[in-house]
């Protein structure tokens, strides 16, 4: 058994060597905002921070994030009561078809705004461009990550992890 | 009459056109407790079967159709909210429980009819068939870009202004008023003259009582308050959160977890595998041995996935164990080639004499192409839970056709229709995949063996290589031009024909034509894939006029036009892609720019897009123009997103798109060897609406065949070389390779 702290809240998971943390996230704690979907790193669907970075969790092996920060996308918004201004760009631009890729593509969004709150359309497909949307939603994640920048330049807080 | 089959359904379309067949639809709901049993809560009210009203006057649409990013839910309940003049923040959306009360005989229905008007004294008849036909063969089918223009047409609309009526009469006769007096208003009833008012809630009951008109007054384009609004999608929250349930997420208490893996040569039986657990295999349940594939049960998917991994399979020898891609071709080739020489093509269209025209006409156009088979790599894997127990069955999954998964496991289990349970969640993307049931039967065999809940998860690997394909093709086309251009034949023959069955008529004006096709034993299992046929057709037939306005010197707008006389609305779409793309204005070097148009699903989609194609060959499709007219646009914000979504998945299939076969087994395994379009790579896309008022048409799928073409047109305007094989990236377009036109 190993030690996870998600979402600030420890999880005591069997992790045997080698698991990758998706499967401790998702099928051991029970969170299943964070999706399957390659299994080798491809696709992004399975994006979560660990120390506020964004990793590829269906290769991250659940025992080397032991002791460390994990945020999936039922943590991101610090506040229960209200979605994190991308969740809340994400409604406003209506970004989702199927949604399957979406909690990926969002903490991929989180990360990027999180270092560079100001992307421009080239970092903005830089930093996006290993999570895939098979609905081609792109044009849309692309408004909803200018609108969550803006919000996020008039807003007087600029910390948003 | 031909067989009905579930599989000719959805990607059947619709011939005719014409007004809409409206008030035969619904069927009243009170009166069938079953029903009522199924959608309703003590103390709602049941209007029909496609609504009900709760005491706190929400009026809740119950929609027979599966949420996969389309917006359905949303949509069609706009339609039944718009008619029936309900409060839009209280209208709830219900799916429609997997049961033969909710198979879509609307559906059915348009597919085979069309917009067919049936003489009145018909209509129950009619209708009588339909629903005896679909529930027969358990058609509950989300597909053939069908909810919006049937089920939202035809059932939304007629069940909502039904609903609305009788909450009329019932206020009417309540209050000892006419009829013609009363306003219906925000899910209230409001009589000026007496100052009375009366919520839909108060007025259901009674309302419930009165007859259901069979054809109800629908409003007109001008009345709608909500249909052509774009509302905030009902799906949209929860997939920003994190709490959005695929089937990939079902959670049942005392569940484990399954993997698969069936023979890589399609077809082969398990020669021999070990199904003994060794103890070394911590948190293994079970090995078992399908017959065709091999499946593993574990205390989690990784546990289950490493033990399949690990274990030594032989699957029996078959006569598919050394074949290839070349082979499968080739095997196309000849039996095209036998086929024509003994005359055996099966015909498709023919009008006038295009054998004899070809040989006099003034200019030959020829061509041949070559189209690959396509994987449909949904975004979540294909997935199924399944729990049998006590004579019961009960499954979890995201399907386009609940029903048929219902029908299949109540077929494999030998247990009564009645005792099957289907819990349809989100689907993670369907795009034809999702009408299939082979993962729900594999699950259901996988549980049988079990008395615990197990979730099947296939791998991505096993998603790519075991999953029903779009059809590679062969095509051969001719066309003879006359002096000045313009076609006098026409002559298609391609190999593999499936639906809609119009895919391969040429929308322009050709006098002589000779389409046929044949359709050879294949090895590759054929399913639904985006579009269906005219995914090939809109490439082929819109690649070779650009080639036909090519020879003839035309610009290949004005050629199109020009060929569209008799289609003012093919006319009209084409004139708005023109203006708003910027058609003839100059571009960079290296750059082209290419048209295509296409009508499928009973959409107009014409699109034109810009790309750059370096000296080293590599191409960038910067922008899509895309003008389209279904009619009218109900939901217009998800109608945008629906041609964006069929734009990017038509592009990603033409420029790296491929399934290839090598010693019987599908070569490619995951998005590292089946790439798809990321970000970088998307274009820039605008959408056009025209609101023609036509029938109205599908959104889906229509977006998604126009785009290869416009793409490849504009390489060959960019480079002057013709795309005559997909994908894309198989061709050389290296600076070196061009030649001077």
């Amino acid at each position: 058994m190993i030690k996870l702290t998600i979402n600030e809240k420890e999880f005591e998971v069997d992790a045997p060597a080698g698991m990758p943390l998706l499967w401790a996230i998702r099928e051991q704690c029970g969170l299943t905002g964070t999706k399957f979907g390659c299994g080798i790193a491809q696709c992004g669907a399975c994006t979560v921070h660990v120390d506020g970075q964004p990793i590829r969790s269906c290769i991250t092996p659940a025992t080397s994030v032991e002791g460390k920060n994990i945020t999936t996308i039922e943590g991101i918004s610090k506040d229960k009561n209200t979605l994190h201004v991308v969740q809340q760009a994400w409604i406003a631009e209506q970004t989702p078809q199927c949604g399957y890729c979406q909690s990926g593509q969002i903490m991929s969004a989180v990360a990027l705004l999180n270092t560079n709150p100001a992307p421009s359309d080239e970092e903005i497909d830089a930093a996006m461009s290993g999570n895939i949307c098979r609905c081609g939603m792109y044009g849309r994640i692309k408004s909803a990550i200018k609108r969550a920048s803006e919000s996020l330049q008039s807003s007087s807080t600029p910390e948003i992890i | 009459m031909k067989k009905w089959t579930r599989r000719a359904f959805i990607g059947a379309g619709v011939l005719a056109s014409g007004a809409v067949v409206i008030g035969i639809a619904i069927r009243p709901g009170n009166r069938s407790s079953k029903v009522a049993g199924l959608i309703a809560d003590k103390g709602e009210t049941v209007m029909n079967i496609w609504l009900k009203i709760s005491p706190d006057n929400t009026v809740t649409a119950i929609i027979p159709h599966a949420e996969m990013g389309q917006g359905v839910h949303t949509t069609l309940a706009m339609m039944l909210a718009d008619e029936m003049d309900a409060d839009w923040s209280k209208v709830k959306f219900l799916e429609a429980p997997a049961d033969k009360e909710y198979a879509n005989y609307i559906l059915a229905k348009g597919f085979i009819a069309g917009d067919k008007h049936f003489p009145k004294f018909l209509e129950g008849t009619i209708d009588g068939i339909f629903l005896t036909a679909v529930k027969s063969m358990n058609f509950q089918i989300t597909g053939g870009s069908a909810s919006v223009r049937f089920t939202g047409q035809q059932g939304m609309r007629i069940a909502g202004a039904a609903a609305k009526s009788m909450l009329l009469q019932a206020a009417a006769e309540t209050w000892k008023v006419p009829v013609e007096e009363l306003k219906a208003q925000n899910s209230t009833i409001t009589h000026a003259a007496s100052n009375q008012t009366a919520t839909f809630a108060e007025l259901a009951p009674a309302a419930a009582q009165v007859k259901t008109p069979s054809q109800p007054r629908l409003k007109t384009q001008e009345e709608f308050t909500i249909m052509g609004t774009s509302k905030p999608r009902f799906d949209i929250p929860a997939k920003v959160d994190g709490t959005a349930k695929f089937g990939m997420d079902v959670q049942v208490p005392g569940m484990k977890y399954a993997t698969i893996k069936a023979s890589p040569v399609f077809g082969a039986k398990v020669k021999s595998v070990d199904t003994t657990i060794s103890s070394s295999q911590k948190g293994v349940n079970k090995i078992l041995n399908l017959g065709n594939a091999v499946a593993v049960i574990a205390d989690g998917f990784w546990q289950a996935k490493t033990t399949l991994d690990g274990l030594p399979i032989e699957f029996e020898s078959t006569e598919n164990k050394e074949l290839s891609q070349v082979d499968i071709i080739n095997g196309y080739k000849k039996a095209m080639d036998t086929a024509l020489a003994e005359d055996e093509l099966d015909l498709h269209f023919k009008k006038g004499d295009a054998l004899a025209e070809l040989e006099s006409a003034d200019t030959l156009v020829e061509a041949e192409y070559e189209l690959p088979f396509l994987a449909h790599a949904t975004m979540e894997p294909m997935n199924c839970t399944a729990w049998v127990h006590e004579g019961k069955c009960e499954i979890w999954c995201g399907s386009q056709n609940p029903l048929g998964v219902k029908a299949a496991a109540s077929k494999l289990l030998d247990i009564d229709f009645d005792q099957i349970t289907v819990h349809n969640q989100l689907l993670g993307g369907g795009f034809g995949r999702r009408s299939e049931t082979d993962v729900i039967e594999q699950a259901v065999l996988i549980a049988k063996e079990v008395d615990f809940p197990v979730k099947l998860i296939w791998s991505r690997e096993e998603d790519t290589q075991h999953d029903v394909y779009r059809e590679a093709t062969l095509s051969r086309m001719k066309a003879g031009l006359d002096k000045s251009g313009n076609p006098v034949a026409y002559t298609h023959q391609f190999i593999f024909k499936h639906h809609p069955p119009e895919a391969a008529d040429v929308p322009y004006d050709i006098p002589n034509q000779l389409i046929q096709y044949s359709n050879p034993t294949t090895y590759v299992p054929w399913g639904n894939w985006r579009s269906v046929d005219h995914s090939t057709h809109g490439f082929l037939t819109e690649s070779f006029i650009d080639e036909m306005a090519f020879a003839a010197k035309k610009d290949p707008f004005t050629y199109r036009k020009n060929l569209s006389e008799n289609n003012p609305r093919f006319q009209a779409v084409l004139d708005l892609v023109k203006e708003k793309s910027g058609w003839g204005s100059a571009l960079p070097a290296n750059w082209g720019r290419g048209i295509a148009i296409a009508q499928s699903f009973g959409t107009i989609v014409a699109e034109v897009a810009e790309v750059e194609v370096s000296v080293e060959g590599k191409v960038k499709v910067h922008r899509v123009v895309c003008a389209v007219d279904a009619g009218f646009a109900i939901h217009p914000d998800g109608f945008i997103a629906q041609m964006e979504s069929g734009i990017i998945y038509g592009l990603a299939a033409a420029m790296t798109g491929e399934i290839t076969i090598e010693n019987g087994a599908v070569q490619q395994g995951n998005f590292n060897n089946y790439p798809v379009t990321r970000m970088d790579e998307a274009p820039k896309i605008e959408t056009h609406i025209i609101n023609s008022g036509n029938s109205p048409g599908g959104g889906g799928e229509p977006s998604t065949p126009v785009i290869a073409p416009a793409v490849t047109n504009a390489i060959f305007n960019a480079t002057g070389i013709r795309i005559r094989q997909l994908p894309i990236s198989k061709n050389d377009l290296r600076e070196s390779m061009r030649q001077t036109t």
